[in-house]
């Protein structure tokens, strides 16, 4: 059964990728990979080089690569501002219905928490909230910015 | 809102019995809307004049908007009454039936109002063209501003006598108004009448509020609100503006909803990334866990007879609908279609289930049957969700939102419904943009 999915999810990663460099200069131009957002348009900074957010794919409150290596960024930014609390903020876009995306946008905000958390970052330090759609980033119906638009964003509260 | 509903029914003309030979069928899509002629009711000479109310005009008014509740059910087609041949008041006693037949009407409405000691008096009858036959009349009593109220009674009474169904013209739909920038949108309580009359705002806007839901009383609302940035399900007294949080949870509740009888509210409660279905009697404050599973389960929504809870959960991997016994026992998933489903509502007849469906990118509310088979949809759009039911189980209103530029402009959100024949699409008249609305039972039942 596992060995089956992995499988499964091997053939996936091969499909994806080959329809990725199908149409690289497509996904190139918008800093989406797969329909997660890659850019740098709609980021903040909690200190130079600690990026505020990270970003998921439609339905997914997976982290990628590159939201695990900003989160451990802003890890080690926690670890050395011992007395600093954060909100971490989960988002959905706008292409699912209210309350899914409320439950959605927890489900994000915890994922980056227990990241934190394995961090060593205390829970005690970190509270969540779901916005689910309500406050897109980008305001757009497009592609782009419900990918800017799905993401976790972590916010100092003191 | 209570207080309202004073109307003193003081005498029913006894013809109840007699059989109508016009009969309108709602169960299908209607090409060939019924003919019927309102007369506006004729104003009684006798009548005071009140401040603030036009006296002469409540005849006219009244009977317009009786006349928009049957336009709007598109199985009617009011008749211009420019073409009308009798007046109201004589009319009213007797009509000459051919001279009415003549102008293609099939039914008649005639009525008569008298305003006096600061009371409204109303009656009304109406006749059956084909049979040459009075098939029912009412008279009723209240106070004068309850007039809008007299015309959507005096609709559901015959919508009730032609159909053979409740109607659902005196009932309200309470809804989140918006206002505003995509991005920074400023989101109200707001009640209206079912025509759009008479709208109210129950919060200012301070806090965002989601997903207004009346309770079978109509006299409570339950809703989400952010309060103090603290997203909890609420419950409001209408009446007395009173509101409080429903339990004592830990982490954000949402998406609730009354059980049948008003004495439980049903809802999500998220916690550590994983949110489950509770339910709260709002009497004793006892809580209950109905699931426990590691995925997100959802838009919970009782069957009429409170055994059943119907509710969307992603266990399969994507948003599905399931349903299961009101102890959270017997789960069984529904759909298995391709594209995901969300907000299922049990109808208040409890034959159907509605419910949003997403497919390649894009937005249908549609029907189905209890088990999941019988999937109809009746509309796709850009972006489309959350059905609620008419109180006679025929039409569903739900909220629409527009495809936005890249700076949000050209967005808007907007009350539609739709009947579950899938014909009569319409957009309700709402003051500002609109989402979540939520259809009351009918007042005067």
């Amino acid at each position: 059964m596992t060995l089956n999915r992995n499988l499964k999810n091997i053939f996936l990663v091969i499909f994806a990728t080959l329809i990725l460099s199908a149409c690289s200069t497509a996904k190139k131009s918008g800093n989406i990979d797969g329909d997660v957002y890659t850019g740098k348009a709609t980021v903040e900074y909690l200190a130079s080089g600690v990026p505020d957010r990270v970003f998921f794919a439609t339905n997914k409150s997976s982290l990628t690569t590159k939201s695990r290596e900003t989160l451990r960024k802003q890890a080690k930014y926690l670890r050395k501002n011992k007395n600093l609390n954060v909100t971490i903020e989960g988002h959905a876009d706008e292409r699912g219905t209210r309350e899914y995306n409320l439950a959605l946008g927890e489900r994000r905000a915890n994922a980056a928490k227990d990241y934190l958390m394995t961090y060593g970052i205390s829970g005690k330090r970190i509270s969540t909230i779901s916005y689910g759609k309500e406050k897109p980033v980008n305001p757009d119906s497009s592609p782009l910015a419900w990918s800017q638009n799905r993401r976790s964003v972590t916010v100092k509260v003191n | 809102m209570k207080k309202t509903l004073l109307f003193i029914i003081f005498c029913f003309f006894n013809f109840n019995s007699s059989i109508a030979l016009i009969k309108v069928d709602i169960t299908r899509g209607n090409l060939d809307p019924l003919p019927i002629a309102v007369s506006p009711l004729h104003v009684d000479i006798k009548s005071e004049n009140l401040e603030g109310l036009k006296v002469k005009e409540l005849g006219n008014n009244i009977s317009e908007i009786i006349e928009r509740n049957f336009k709007n059910t598109g199985l009617f087609n009011p008749l211009k009454k420019e073409a009308f041949v009798q007046k109201p008041d004589i009319a009213h006693i007797k009509p000459r039936f051919e001279d009415w037949r003549l102008i293609k009407a099939q039914a008649l409405v005639t009525g008569k109002l008298l305003v006096k000691n600061g009371k409204l008096k109303v009656e009304f009858r109406l006749w059956d063209l084909t049979a040459s036959k009075e098939i029912t009349a009412l008279a009723f009593t209240t106070t004068p501003s309850n007039w809008r109220r007299v015309a959507h009674i005096i609709s559901d009474k015959i919508y009730e006598r032609l159909t053979g169904e409740e109607g659902y013209f005196d009932t309200r739909i309470i809804y989140v108004a918006e206002s505003g920038p995509k991005n920074q949108r400023e989101k109200k309580l707001a009640i209206m009448d079912q025509d759009g009359a008479n709208t109210k705002y129950l919060t200012l806007g301070n806090e965002l509020v989601l997903t207004p839901r009346f309770n079978p009383t109509n006299q409570m609302v339950t809703y989400l609100s952010y309060f103090r940035n603290m997203p909890r399900v609420y419950l409001l007294d209408i009446e007395t503006g009173m509101q409080e949080v429903v339990g004592n949870f830990p982490g954000m509740t949402f998406a609730p909803r009354f059980s049948p009888d008003g004495k439980k509210i049903i809802m999500s409660f998220a916690e550590d990334g994983n949110s489950d279905i509770y339910t709260m009697d709002l009497e004793t404050r006892i809580v209950e866990r109905i699931t426990n599973h590691s995925s997100i389960d959802t838009s919970p929504s009782f069957s009429p007879d409170g055994k059943y809870i119907v509710f969307n959960s992603d266990r399969s991997g994507l948003q599905q609908i399931y349903v299961m016994r009101s102890d959270g026992s017997d789960v069984k998933r529904i759909t298995f279609d391709k594209g995901i489903y969300g907000t299922p509502v049990w109808s208040p007849r409890g034959d159907l289930i509605a419910f949003t469906k997403m497919r390649k990118g894009r937005f249908y509310i549609g029907v189905m049957r209890v088990d999941g088979t019988g999937e109809r949809l009746l509309t796709e759009n850009f972006y489309q969700e959350a059905p609620s039911w008419s109180p006679n189980g025929r039409v569903l209103v739900f909220y629409r939102e527009t495809k936005s530029g890249k700076k949000g402009e050209g967005f808007s959100a907007k009350l539609w419904s739709i009947d579950i024949t899938g014909y009569n699409e319409r957009r309700l008249n709402t003051k500002t943009d609109g989402s979540d609305p939520s259809w009351s039972s009918l007042l005067s039942k």
